[in-house]
């Protein structure tokens, strides 16, 4: 069998004509779909009078990295620092990023494989609840944020981010695949439910909480957190980010700066994800 | 488990058997009733009120669900839009999902992560529409006219916008192509997963080519994340807004783009009618759920 070198090797059932369908259809979107991507890293590449050249051009023809350092004037500039920015965005993303993959897939093991009364109830209502819009709320929420006493703390956005329902979904669906034998025989073992979970439940969907790591990520690092967090000094950074990029045709250099970074730390721990889901399944597989 | 003998203590045997189960799922679901199910049914009861957020809500019945499935004229033409971006951008972008992480399956190692990325984009990228805004502009220089124009096509540039008959179809492309979100990566997971034996003992079995090995292999060994999937493309295809209000304006021109949660936006966040806003979600709510009744239903026969 003839194989080609960029595509997996241990498939079977291959035709040269269908490979070929797929490396031209795959071209074809990828373009189309590369375009942000191209479009953000040569805004932020571009010096101000490219950034204002009417009609607009794809690509930049003098890079520099002169709005980088416009946004590095403007970031000294501000009252808080820095940094403060920076600590606050990691607790703040990493609290909701972990919090809600350990809960969600605690409260996915059971839901998925054991039995007890009233588990199909709360399956549905965390399904549901995915389809209110969450517009009407945020207010309702708001007031038991206060009720609770945790305005104005972190805990006003890390806990609502630990109970979304996307993330108990999605682990419940891959845990639902596993084959049963598989806690059995932990469990005869000796093993406790939590040592289930540790050591044979979650090792076993890697690539489920790593995708869960990612949409999570995305969505706390895109939070402003402008609804709860009065003070100044617990803000995040993407606040501070935002705030310069709305600086206006002053700040047009700075903003394209923030555009790419705003884009690129998503990007990276998208790509350090990713690569994990692929390394474990290449060196174990499923085994049943 | 010897509990027989205290009749006193209410624990069941049963519900002592399930108290694994309960600590396992506990943390995760005060949180989830505080912050998800207290909040929807605030909403839902908010619904039956007038309610503008700076005076205590008056309860006033079914007023707001008869206002808007009557007198609203705005809201049947949203709701119009709504079921046709639904119709058109849900089952196709589903589709889309499903084709791109399986062949994106089928690379391996760097080029896969980096295809993977590459699809992903418009999701990952904040602000991705902004391209559309530069490929749209309404004169000469939008380069979606430059190329008509260039290739007569069209005489004039076309402001494609704010032109009626071109912006729902416009938004639906747009959608579309923004829409490799979070079903397109669990697709990706989900074949992951796919027991590689499977495979192997399929072409014992007979199986001749690769679209023959995807429907009676991959497809319902992936059937828990097709069914995630048709959720997610639920919940985002009913509620598309920001493209629409990107784009097109809110309101947009003649309404050509507006749909529910852009009608609702501009209840809830412009006129603070916070009573009719509910009521809005609520109905979107309703809609959704049915939609999803089906769907799963449909889903559950893949493969057959």
């Amino acid at each position: 069998m003839r194989k080609s070198r960029l595509l997996k090797s241990h498939q079977l059932n291959r035709s040269v004509a269908g490979n070929g369908l797929l490396f031209f259809l795959m071209g074809i979107f990828g373009i189309l779909m590369a375009l942000p991507l191209v479009m953000i890293v040569n805004n932020a590449l571009k010096p101000l009078d490219e950034l204002f050249q009417y009609p607009p051009r794809l690509f930049v023809r003098n890079p520099t990295l002169d709005n980088f350092v416009d946004l590095f004037v403007a970031m000294n500039a501000s009252w808080v620092p820095f940094s403060r920015y920076l600590l606050n965005t990691v607790i703040i993303t990493v609290g909701g990023t972990v919090g809600h993959v350990i809960l969600a897939s605690l409260a996915a093991y059971p839901l998925s494989k054991h039995r007890f009364k009233g588990k199909d109830t709360l399956f549905q209502l965390v399904v549901l609840s995915m389809m209110f819009s969450w517009t009407v709320t945020q207010i309702p929420n708001y007031m038991i944020i206060s009720w609770l006493g945790i305005n104005n703390t972190y805990l006003a956005l890390i806990l609502p981010a630990c109970s979304y329902g996307m993330g108990l979904y999605l682990m419940k669906q891959f845990i639902d695949q596993l084959p049963n034998s598989l806690m059995e025989s932990a469990r005869l073992d000796g093993a406790g439910e939590l040592r289930v979970y540790t050591t044979i439940v979650m090792p076993n969907v890697k690539p489920a909480w790593l995708t869960l790591a990612i949409f999570q990520f995305q969505q706390m690092w895109g939070n402003t957190g402008s609804m709860f967090l009065r003070d100044e000094e617990l803000k995040p950074l993407q606040f501070a980010l935002q705030q310069i990029a709305a600086g206006g045709t002053a700040r047009a250099g700075a903003s394209a700066a923030v555009t790419f970074i705003i884009a690129a730390i998503p990007i990276t721990f998208f790509l350090i994800c990713q690569s994990n889901v692929l390394e474990t399944m290449t060196t174990s597989g499923m085994k049943e | 488990m010897g509990c027989g003998k205290e009749k006193g203590i209410r624990l069941s045997p049963q519900l002592k058997r399930s108290m694994p189960s309960y600590l396992m799922i506990a943390p995760y679901f005060i949180l989830f009733t505080l912050f998800t199910i207290l909040p929807v049914v605030a909403s839902i009861v908010l619904s039956f009120t007038d309610f503008n957020m700076l005076e205590w809500p008056e309860f006033v019945g079914w007023t707001n669900y008869i206002r808007l499935l009557v007198n609203d004229d705005l809201f049947v033409v949203a709701l119009k839009n709504t079921l046709i971006f639904a119709v058109i951008t849900g089952p196709v972008s589903y589709l889309m999902c499903l084709l791109f992480a399986w062949i994106i399956n089928e690379f391996s190692g760097k080029l896969r992560a980096f295809l993977t990325l590459i699809f992903y984009a418009p999701s990952i990228c904040g602000n991705a529409f902004m391209i559309w805004q530069i490929i749209l502009t309404g004169d000469r220089y939008g380069f979606l006219n430059g190329v008509l124009l260039k290739w007569d096509i069209i005489n004039e540039a076309i402001i494609w916008m704010k032109t009626e008959k071109y912006v729902m179809p416009m938004l639906i492309v747009v959608q579309l192509w923004l829409s490799l979100g979070t079903g397109f990566l669990s697709f990706i997971a989900g074949l992951q997963t796919v027991d590689k034996s499977m495979y192997e003992a399929g072409v014992l079995d007979g199986i001749k080519n690769r679209w023959q090995e995807l429907w009676y292999i991959t497809l319902p060994a992936m059937k828990p994340q097709l069914m995630f999937g048709a959720v997610m493309q639920i919940t985002q295809s009913f509620a598309i807004a920001d493209i629409s209000i990107q784009l097109a304006g809110n309101p947009s021109v003649n309404y050509a783009g507006s749909t529910v949660v852009t009608h609702l936006l501009d209840y809830g966040t412009v006129r603070f009618e916070m009573g009719y806003a509910s009521a809005i979600a609520t109905i979107l709510f309703l809609l959704m759920v049915g939609t999803n009744k089906v769907v799963q239903k449909v889903l559950r026969r893949v493969g057959e």
